[in-house]
């Protein structure tokens, strides 16, 4: 990096301009990389073909509804992002990015990704993102997270919608089978978040967000992770037995479904003491597997749908 | 006459203003995109007509059909009468 980069930076720094790249992480962009995912399943597994530039405008105006969303909740949240270490580097906190920016460009971008949506594809995908955007930014962010430790259980329903609007987007309805991808994604969300809770030293204490963790403590964290878990399993295998099922990834669902189940039971049985005698190898390996299952699980779908469009469920008599 | 960088803030906003550039360029590509596809796509040219803001109630969904009943009927009634 030249001297000249440098006192660029240090400029922009000081004067407190945003790059393009502050506005990026502004967009949360892991998080919308499983958005982006997700909504591609639901759009791609649903019975009725789109024309591919429509289905790509559709994923980009998901892509970005999630990025709005994200700057929308980084902008509320600017002050407790800016106690705890995790956050503290965020674009706001960070000064590089001035919250009334942040919140410009949330609404701005909400607004551009609702509107192009309805244009390109129907008020019912549209309509279901504007929905995920106010839920995401106004029910999650401005009232549950700093009011409930059952915050990322009502919360993670925003996550969850991606799918069923990638449905929406195809189909222009709702049926039991994007309602099942949503509940797939809405029941994972809990036991994956509080895996990692359990052993990742957080400072939401600090910020006063109420974690499960925190309010209820860790015994009843490992025994919430199991219950949620059992849900989860008869969402995923139900998933299975729908139009957009088939034994590929029915296999493939059982397979995951006995892995995280036992990921879950093994957190359930452990004591704090045996889970710090370790260093959490139990809790850190099933928040590992958590992910591979939900990747699996709406990869399996994918592949499901290119195997019965070329015929070859026939051989389980599908 | 070649643009010359006068102030420094050209350089400190180089990346930004490429950006939004570029931003804009992908916009003008999805709006001319989502153009062509809609107009590729319809079933019946006519209906191109009922985006100018202008109520068309020959273009409404059954007009055409009912339209096309009702000269069925007339050339019907033409040819009785001959």
């Amino acid at each position: 990096m030249t001297d000249a980069t440098n006192q660029t930076q240090a400029a922009a720094t000081q004067t407190g301009e945003a790059q393009m790249g502050d506005y990026y992480a502004l967009m949360k962009p892991r998080v919308m990389q499983l958005v982006v995912f997700t909504a591609l399943v639901g759009l791609l597994v649903a019975p009725t073909g789109v024309n591919p530039f429509i289905g790509f405008v559709a994923i980009l105006c998901i892509a970005v509804g999630a990025g709005a969303s994200g700057a929308l909740n980084m902008w509320w949240d600017a002050d407790i992002d800016s106690i705890m270490k995790r956050t503290a580097n965020r674009p706001i906190p960070s000064g590089a990015v001035a919250p009334g920016e942040a919140l410009g460009i949330g609404l701005g971008l909400s607004g551009f990704a609702i509107v192009l949506l309805f244009l390109a594809t129907n008020a019912l995908a549209a309509g279901l993102l504007a929905f995920t955007i106010f839920f995401y930014a106004v029910v999650y962010s401005m009232w549950l997270k700093r009011s409930t430790p059952q915050n990322i259980v009502i919360g993670g329903a925003a996550g969850a919608f991606p799918p069923m609007i990638g449905w929406a987007v195809a189909t222009g309805s709702v049926s039991i089978e994007s309602i099942l991808m949503f509940g797939l994604i809405f029941m994972w969300t809990p036991p994956h978040f509080w895996a990692l809770a359990l052993f990742v030293k957080s400072d939401y204490g600090d910020a006063g967000v109420p974690m499960l963790t925190e309010t209820h403590g860790r015994k009843v964290t490992r025994n919430h992770i199991l219950a949620y878990c059992v849900p989860l399993v008869v969402v995923a295998l139900w998933l299975g037995f729908t139009s957009i099922g088939g034994p590929f990834y029915l296999l493939v669902a059982v397979a995951l479904n006995i892995w995280f189940l036992k990921g879950c039971y093994d957190i359930w049985t452990r004591t704090d003491a045996d889970s710090d005698a370790d260093n959490h190898a139990v809790e850190k390996h099933t928040f590992k597997v958590s992910l591979y299952y939900l990747f699996g699980h709406f990869g399996a779908l994918m592949i499901e749908a290119l195997l019965r469009a070329n015929g070859l469920t026939a051989w389980a008599g599908w | 006459m070649a643009i010359k960088v006068e102030h420094e803030i050209h350089t400190r906003r180089k990346g930004r203003n490429t950006g939004v550039f570029l931003l804009l360029l992908g916009m003008i590509g999805i709006v001319f995109g989502l153009t062509v596809v809609k107009v590729l796509g319809l079933t019946d040219i006519r209906q191109m007509e009922k985006f100018d803001h202008v109520a068309r109630p020959a273009l409404e969904p059954g007009a055409l059909e009912a339209a096309e009943r009702r000269a069925a009927e007339i050339a019907a009634e033409a040819e009785a009468n001959q």
